[in-house]
This record gives structure tokens, C-alpha cells and sequence, in this order.
């Protein structure tokens, strides 16, 4: 009865964190006749540059993943594990190093440049596209190998020895199963993602809703506009979201790669090609930020170290709340109600909050509260879907077991539950650590320079083209990013019996 | 004597219809074919499955609607007995209370109780450092230290070779007995029945049968158990 309680509590909580400031939003920016034709501009574009971000991220994913299912080379599940980094890799680490390699005075530039190629520009449209690529590309990956290796190996057998076309035996069914969803995935994920508009897109042909809300809030001091622009991305969030759950199939961390299937078709050189070029592309940009980092370490200012100090902190709070709000929840409803906070953007969430604090606190001072409230909501949802199924099945093996022994309340969480639990906790610890250390979002609305986190501290290094002190933050960035979720993850590995 | 009275339990769309005295301090087994509803009568008596309608009773004092744990019965399950990340000693332990470091009181208990059980030197370890010998002589051990008059057996000795199930059966039910314990236990196998148990339950198509003296059971089965036991 007590755990229903809490149960409740926590929902309550989730559901006032998400409805008030939407509520707000929805108050103040209510009637879609505010909107400019800058504004429409601006929704023009979220939707043309998520539609092509996730066009060319699954269209590239398909050789590549085609390569690593029917491949078994050194390195391999190495390189799938690395497929999964960009998900908590802070966005604005990885936007430094596609500048090292792909900015004006990038590697790619150097190189082409005595060729007498035209200068490749990253920013603008195509620099927000290239970015999402190298964000979802991993994913898209990851989601159609999962595909793949859902073909059972005799089929494969039976097209060798029939000398059948594979891939339309086998092939394409399973990619016109698998591929609407991942791209429906990609497509949400870039309707929300504001970090790389910020830093690459801008002015009249490359701004997203999301950024406009910013500008709205930096440039026009105009409450009225950012909200209203905010139900604009707020519905656009929900509709991208009600197609993704109708398209999206399989599980975006899931694990089990470690399969090839033998088969007797298909170009080695081909593959070879395709998987050398996707490690090239994605490792280029870690390995720029790596080496000019260590340089730049030395460089750091010193607020850099406050700031790093900041962001560590509203880790470790993120961490602890969303423990705290997942472990009641981790049901089935409990899921499907965390995944409807997932379709209101971060920076949605955030106009609503300043909104609602505005008339009461000076924004800037509840900067950092709201950012770690804020990653709480974003992390929830993964957080729900790695706690489950362990949550359940601590129920259905030990559930009669504790009840029979007296076993109730927090006494079951702390002698049944909780251990059972450590191993999926500690990886979705690491998970909401991460992610909250390298987020940059809400803060931007909120914090003023000098206050901020360190992924905003970077970004401002990166605006002043102090550009060896951003590489320095960078890697500490990462450092700090991986380090957490290393750490916890290997706190739950630690001594688990399973 | 422990009564169900025209009771009838619910598990997940499956009923099971009990009207039936177990006698106190015997051995009882529940004989019948797979899927009759064995287990669920168990699951009735522990509390586990909920009741629709009738009246449970232990000694004359109704206990339909108390939950598992106050109900005077501790449970042997067919699998996951122990918690995998506590010790023996810690799992045996709880059945005196929820705490993971026992008192030195409790911890005497334990070690008695393991001593009796013959795992005396295997207290510091981890059910997967067990054999499954030992695995069920540790669950066995709680379930005679949670100090109810009722032991109920749902096949907790499946798993084992034929030898040592009969060698933990035989131990069970000389252990439980000792102490005056009123023993249920779930069979599929009639030569389990014939060697501990007093009496014989028939479960069969949703129905659970009044006990038969064994012999006169196995001898001379009621007739809708003709098929079963070949």
C-alpha cells in the first residue's frame, strides 16, 4: 500500500514538472497569429533539415550495417560499442571536433584546398545536417544491424544453396520492417535537437524553432514570442513523436551484437570500404579534439574550473533525482507515461519553467536547479526502459519469497529489489550522469556568463574564438562525461550476483 | 487441523475448488496430473492466489483474508528459494526478521538450524558457490526456522537427481515432524507419496479431492485417478 503511495507521489511529480510548464507555455504563447514569416521559416527548416538528417543517416547505416552483420574482422565489436558513445557524448564536444576536421581551417579544407576545391562551409544548412549525421548515423547503425541479425543464419543457408537473391529474399523485408522506424526515430531526435542549430545554423536559411525560441529569449527580450514559438515546437514534438511510436520497432540500447552471420554473397572490398569510411568519419572529429586538447588543457581559464565544478554537481543531483523518481515508476504505465515528456523538448520544458519562476525569482539564479530538473525529465524515459525489466523479474523470482518472509516496503527494496537491481541501476546512473554533464539546453535561456555549466562554458570559449582553451574544455568535457558514466556503470558491475 | 472450506481459489482465469480437512502434524501429498491445479491449491493455503469465495482455517481460527506472511506458513517454492546476493547465512536469517546483520541471538539460531541440516561450514557463502543439494538443505533450514506449524512443498526438489531427492525428502520430513510441523507437500510422483506421506490429496481437473490414507489410495484409487497413476 505504501509503495502504491510513493508510486503515486512520483508520478505526480513527473506529471507537474512536464504539464506546468507546458501548461505556461500554452498560456502565454497561446493563438498561432503571432507568428512571422521568420518564424514559419524557421519551421520550414526543423523539419526539411530532420527529414534529410535522418534520410542520410539511415540511407548511409544500411551498407555500413550490412558490412558489420556479415563481417567478422578485428576491431569489430569494438567499433560497435563505439557506435554507441555518441549518446553521451556532450553535443558541443562533438560539434568542436567537425569543426577540426570539416571547418574553415579543418583538416578536410587543408587538404583539398592546394587541390583547388571551392571551401567546404560548415555552417549553415548543410553543417546542421552533417552534424546530425555524425550524431545518428551510430544509431541508424545500430538500430537496422539489430535488424539484420533478427535473420535467422539457416535462412541464409537455404538462399546460398538455392542460389536465391538475398537481398530480396531476406534482405529487403526486413529493411522495409526495420528502416521507417529508425528513421522516425532520427527524425524526433532532430526536431528537438537545439545544441547543434545553435552553434552551426542560423540566420534566415539554417534557424530551427529551437533556436528561434532562444534568439526570441536573447535578442528580443520577448516572453510573448519565445512561448508562442514554443507551442509551435511543442506541437511539432508530439506529432513527430505520435508517428515515431507508431513506425518505431526494436530497442535503441540493446545489446547482443556480438553475432556474424556466415555468408556467401557480397563484395569484401565493398564492405571494407564502407565500415573504413564510417570508423574514419566518426573517429576524425574525437581524435582532433583529443590531440589538440591535451594542449589546450594548459590553457584553461580559470573559471573553467568552477564551471566544470557546477556541471559535476547537477550530475550527481540529476543522478540521484532520477533514481529516486524511476524506482517507483518502473512499470508498464509508469514507461508509457515517462515517454510522453520525451515528445516536449528540453528547451520547451525550460520556457515554461522561466515563465513560471520569472515573476517570482531572477531566472539567472535558479539556472542551475532548473537545468538538473530539466535532464532529470529528458533521462527518465531511458532510465524507465533499462530499470523494467529487471524490476520485473526481481518481482516475478523473488516476489512470493519476500512476501512469505514478512518482506515489505522499504525492507523488500533494500533486501530484494535494490541488490537485484545494481547492475541496470549503475548503467542508467551513468546514462543520467553523462547526459546532464554535457547537456546544453535550458542553460543557455537561463544562466549569464561566468555562471554556467561547463558545456556553456565552452561554448562561450568557443564564441570568443578562444579556440585552444575550447579544445582544452572539450576534452575535459569528455573526460568528465565518460569518466561518470564509467564510474557508475562499473559500480553496478561491482560484486553483482546475478 | 487446517480446513478449506468449499473453497474456491482464482489464479489468472483458473479455478481451483477445495473442500477438504488436512489433518494437524501429518504429512499430506497432492497428487495429480500436470496443470490440475497442484500448485494453485498451495498458493490458496500460503495466500498467495487470491480466494473467491469460502473460509480457510488453521485450528479453528479463520485465516481467508490474512496475508502470506501472517499466516502460520512457511513455503519451500520449486525454484529461487534464496536471495543469489546474500549469504546462507543472511538468507536463513531472514526468516527471524529483515535485517541482514543478524543479532548474536539469531545467528545461533542459524547456525544450529544449519548444523541440523548438515551445512554447518557453508555459512559465509553465496547460493551459486552451492551444490543444488545444498541449495535446498539452506532453504530448508529457513523454512523450519520461520516458526509456523504449517510446511508447505511446492516440488522444491525437482531439479535433483533421484537419489537426493528422496535423501532430501526423507530429511524434510523427519526435520519438519521433530518439530511437530504440518507438512503439504506437491507431488507428481506417486512413490514419493508412498514413502513420507500419511495421506494423499487428489488434484484433478479443478478440483481438489479429501485426503486417502496412502496406501489405500495408491492400492485402490478413486476413479477419476485410475488414469493418471497407470
Amino acid at each position: 500500500m505504501a509503495q502504491r503511495v510513493v508510486a503515486i507521489i512520483a508520478a505526480l511529480i513527473v506529471a507537474g514538472l512536464v504539464i506546468g510548464p507546458v501548461t505556461a507555455v500554452l498560456w502565454r504563447g497561446g493563438g498561432f497569429t503571432a507568428l512571422s514569416a521568420a518564424d514559419l521559416s524557421a519551421l520550414q527548416f526543423t523539419v526539411w533539415q530532420a527529414f534529410w538528417s535522418a534520410v542520410i543517416s539511415v540511407a548511409l547505416a544500411i551498407p555500413v550495417a550490412r558490412a558489420l552483420a556479415r563481417r567478422s574482422f578485428w576491431g569489430r565489436s569494438a567499433l560497435i560499442s563505439i557506435m554507441g558513445a555518441p549518446f553521451i557524448l556532450p553535443v558541443i564536444v562533438a560539434i568542436l571536433g567537425l569543426l577540426a576536421v570539416f571547418g574553415g581551417n579543418g583538416f578536410v579544407n587543408l587538404i583539398l584546398e592546394p587541390l583547388g576545391v571551392p571551401k567546404l562551409d560548415i555552417y549553415g544548412p548543410h553543417g546542421v545536417i552533417l552534424a546530425h549525421v555524425f550524431f545518428n548515423l551510430p544509431l541508424a547503425v545500430r538500430l537496422i544491424l539489430q535488424g539484420w541479425l533478427t535473420i535467422p543464419s539457416e535462412r541464409f543457408r537455404v538462399a546460398a544453396s538455392l542460389a536465391a537473391p538475398v537481398f530480396w529474399l531476406l534482405e529487403w523485408p526486413m529493411l522495409r520492417r526495420i528502416v521507417p522506424g529508425a528513421f522516425a526515430v532520427i527524425f524526433v531526435i532532430c526536431i528537438g535537437s537545439f545544441a547543434v542549430a545553435l552553434t552551426l545554423g542560423g540566420g534566415p536559411k539554417a534557424t530551427t524553432v529551437e533556436l528561434a525560441i532562444y534568439q526570441a529569449f536573447k535578442f528580443d527580450f520577448d516572453l510573448s514570442k519565445a512561448a508562442s514559438l514554443a507551442v509551435v515546437q511543442l506541437c511539432l514534438g508530439l506529432g513527430a513523436g505520435l508517428i515515431a511510436l507508431l513506425l518505431a520497432r526494436g530497442d535503441m540500447l540493446g545489446a547482443g551484437f556480438d553475432r556474424v552471420v556466415q555468408r556467401w554473397d557480397g563484395s569484401r572490398l565493398l564492405d571494407a570500404t564502407w565500415t573504413g569510411l564510417a570508423t574514419l568519419f566518426l573517429m576524425a572529429p574525437l581524435l582532433a579534439i583529443f590531440i589538440a586538447g591535451l594542449a589546450g588543457l594548459f590553457d584553461l581559464p580559470i573559471g573553467i574550473w568552477g564551471a566544470a565544478l557546477r556541471s559535476f554537481l547537477i550530475s550527481l543531483g540529476a543522478v540521484a533525482l532520477t533514481m529516486a523518481l524511476a524506482l517507483p515508476l518502473a512499470t508498464k504505465a509508469g514507461e508509457a507515461a515517462s515517454l510522453l515528456g520525451l515528445s516536449v523538448s528540453g528547451l520547451v520544458l525550460g520556457t515554461g519553467m522561466f515563465l513560471i519562476v520569472q515573476p517570482y525569482v531572477r531566472p539567472s539564479s535558479v539556472a542551475l536547479p532548473v537545468t538538473m530538473l530539466v535532464n532529470v525529465l529528458m533521462a527518465l524515459p531511458f532510465v524507465l526502459r533499462i530499470l523494467r525489466p529487471g524490476v520485473e523479474s526481481a518481482r516475478v523470482d523473488f516476489g512470493r519469497l519476500g512476501q512469505s518472509l514478512g518482506l515489505r516496503g522499504w525492507a523488500l527494496w533494500r533486501i530484494v529489489y535494490l541488490p537485484r537491481l545494481r547492475r541496470p541501476m549503475g548503467f542508467a546512473a551513468g546514462l543520467t550522469g553523462a547526459l546532464a554533464m554535457g547537456d546544453l539546453g535550458v542553460i543557455t535561456l537561463f544562466s549569464r556568463p561566468g555562471e554556467g555549466t561547463l558545456p556553456m562554458a565552452m561554448y562561450q570559449l568557443m564564441g570568443a574564438y578562444q579556440m585552444d582553451a575550447a579544445y582544452g574544455a572539450a576534452l575535459l568535457l569528455v573526460m568528465l562525461s565518460l569518466g561518470l558514466f564509467w564510474a557508475f556503470d562499473k559500480g553496478g558491475r561491482a560484486h553483482a550476483v546475478v | 487441523m487446517l480446513w478449506c472450506r468449499d473453497s474456491v481459489f482464482v489464479q489468472g482465469g483458473y479455478t481451483l475448488s477445495a473442500d477438504l480437512r488436512i489433518e494437524a502434524g501429518k504429512v499430506t501429498a497432492v497428487i495429480g496430473p500436470s496443470g490440475a491445479g497442484k500448485s494453485t491449491l498451495l498458493g490458496g493455503i500460503a495466500g498467495f492466489v487470491a480466494q473467491r469465495s469460502g473460509i480457510v482455517s488453521w485450528n479453528s481460527a479463520d485465516i481467508t483474508a490474512l496475508p502470506p506472511h501472517k499466516r502460520p506458513v512457511s513455503m519451500l517454492f520449486q525454484d529461487n528459494n534464496l536471495f543469489p546476493h546474500l549469504t546462507v547465512l543472511q538468507n536463513v536469517a531472514l526468516a527471524l526478521g529483515s535485517r541482514l546483520n543478524p543479532t548474536r541471538d539469531v545467528q545461533n539460531q542459524v547456525e544450529d538450524m544449519l548444523a541440523r541440516v548438515g551445512l554447518e561450514d557453508l555459512a559465509t557463502r553465496k547460493p551459486a558457490a552451492l551444490s543444488g543439494g545444498q541449495q535446498s538443505r539452506a532453504a530448508l533450514a529457513r523454512a523450519l526456522l520461520q516458526d509456523r506449524a504449517i510446511m508447505l512443498m511446492d516440488e522444491p526438489f525437482s531439479a535433483l537427481g533421484p537419489g537426493m531427492k528422496a535423501e532430501m525428502l526423507d530429511l524434510s520430513v523427519e526435520l519438519a515432524q521433530a518439530v511437530g510441523r504440518t507438512v503439504v507437500m506437491v507431488t507428481h510422483d506417486p512413490a514419493d507419496a508412498a514413502r513420507v506421506a500419511d495421506a494423499v490429496i487428489g488434484v484433478v481437473a479443478g478440483k481438489a479431492w479429501e485426503p486417502i490414507e496412502t496406501a489405500r489410495f495408491l492400492n485402490d484409487p478413486p476413479a477419476a485417478f485410475i488414469d493418471y497413476l497407470g
